[in-house]
């Protein structure tokens, strides 16, 4: 086929659509955190003292922290699907969310003494930190990996990291809502730990079916 | 040179994702010699056929059209996706590629004109489903409009142009995949 033929055959179905990417993934996102919700709810639901809770400072934390990391994934996922966009600012503000659990943690050494540390890091339930993480996490991944393929990535690993973290901030963000232990110091080991599950899970999607 | 081309096809393409076809066919025109110009320049040693490289981008360029965004610039976008298109035939066969992400800028805008070989793109065709192929065949290799091959075939327009898209779209997955 000459490329003058091609031309006729892309002309001709001009006139077909579709959604423009920056909506789809807003349409994506939202359906996402639906599906976290419902597992969420499903699953382990939020923890029972959760009015109380609300009132302290480093439960609410936690949800900044989380917040942040999604809401800079998202801005830096819809800038690595688009071809010849600019990365370098959303990448800088991905720093954001590890430099605000960096400064929770330094104030928390200060404020606990030392002896209260190992069992604060250790918390009461890790183990289901890090497999509710995932698992909450684990379908809006893979909407995330399907709207790469909608978009046009050219780092399809990178990108498909960056749709873990997304989901790991998501997914964090419901089961901070169940988790007990509220200290920086748990969250910065285990919810971390969790989120690169994700991210590594993100990256070998990207490498496997992120392709166009 | 580079500024002229921006704007142009900027506007091109704006009024292209409006549903102007004449637009839309100016824009491809004018597309594939640009691509067709950087291929040749990044493809020194041979091994893969530039315009291979010129199809395998219009056609991405075609389906990923709902990626650009119509208040950032075209050229960024196209280079992006030609690049990644080129690299994407080296690693097909098995080559390593080195390209420098800064040459964007020197275009030529001289007609460069298409080498006639086998094409990648009809060993793709081949593989298509028979209705989708010989739709696409029709409109493109026969040259024939929407009305015409809907006459040809005894099927309505609305089935061609559903045909057609599918068929281009499992093209250019195809091309992604291997």
């Amino acid at each position: 086929m000459r490329t003058e033929d091609l031309i006729k055959a892309l002309d001709a179905d001009a006139r077909s659509k579709a959604m423009p990417l920056r909506s789809a993934w807003w349409v994506a996102t939202a359906a996402a955190a639906v599906i976290a919700a419902v597992v969420f709810w499903f699953t382990i639901g939020p923890r029972s003292d959760i009015m109380i809770a609300m009132h302290t400072m480093r439960f609410l934390s936690k949800f900044v922290f989380t917040i942040v990391l999604a809401g800079t994934a998202f801005a830096l996922i819809h800038a690595l699907s688009t071809p010849g966009a600019s990365t370098g600012k959303a990448a800088a503000w991905m720093a954001a969310a590890p430099l605000l659990v960096l400064v929770a943690v330094v104030l928390e050494l200060f404020a606990v003494p030392e002896a209260q540390w190992g069992t604060r890091l250790v918390g009461s339930n890790m183990m289901i930190c890090m497999g509710f993480i995932p698992l909450i996490g684990i379908g809006p991944l893979a909407i995330f990996l399907w709207m790469l393929r909608y978009g046009a990535p050219t780092r399809p690993v990178l990108a498909g990291a960056v749709a873990g973290l997304l989901a790991g901030g998501l997914a964090a963000t419901f089961y901070a809502a169940h988790c007990v232990d509220d200290s920086p110091l748990f969250v910065a080991t285990w919810y971390t730990v969790a989120i690169i599950i994700l991210t590594a899970l993100g990256a070998l999607g990207g490498r496997l079916f992120v392709r166009w | 040179m580079t500024g002229k081309d921006e704007a142009e096809l900027s506007r091109l393409l704006k009024a292209a994702i409006a549903g102007d076809e004449r637009a839309y066919a100016d824009f491809l025109h004018r597309t594939a010699v640009l691509v067709r110009g950087f291929a040749r320049r990044k493809i020194v040693q041979g091994g893969v056929d530039p315009e291979d490289v010129v199809q395998e981008t219009l056609l991405a360029i075609h389906v990923k059209r709902h990626t650009w965004r119509d208040d950032a610039p075209v050229l960024p976008w196209v280079y992006a996706i030609a690049r990644f298109k080129l690299i994407d035939a080296f690693r097909r066969r098995g080559r390593r590629v080195e390209i420098e992400i800064d040459e964007i800028a020197e275009t030529f805008a001289e007609p460069e004109t298409e080498t006639v070989s086998e094409r990648d793109i009809n060993r793709v065709l081949d593989s298509l489903p028979p209705a989708q192929r010989s739709v696409v065949s029709a409109v493109s290799v026969e040259g024939r409009s929407i009305g015409e091959t809907a006459a040809k075939f005894g099927i309505t327009e609305t089935a061609v142009r559903v045909s057609l898209h599918r068929g281009l779209a499992a093209i250019a997955r195809r091309f992604g995949r291997e």
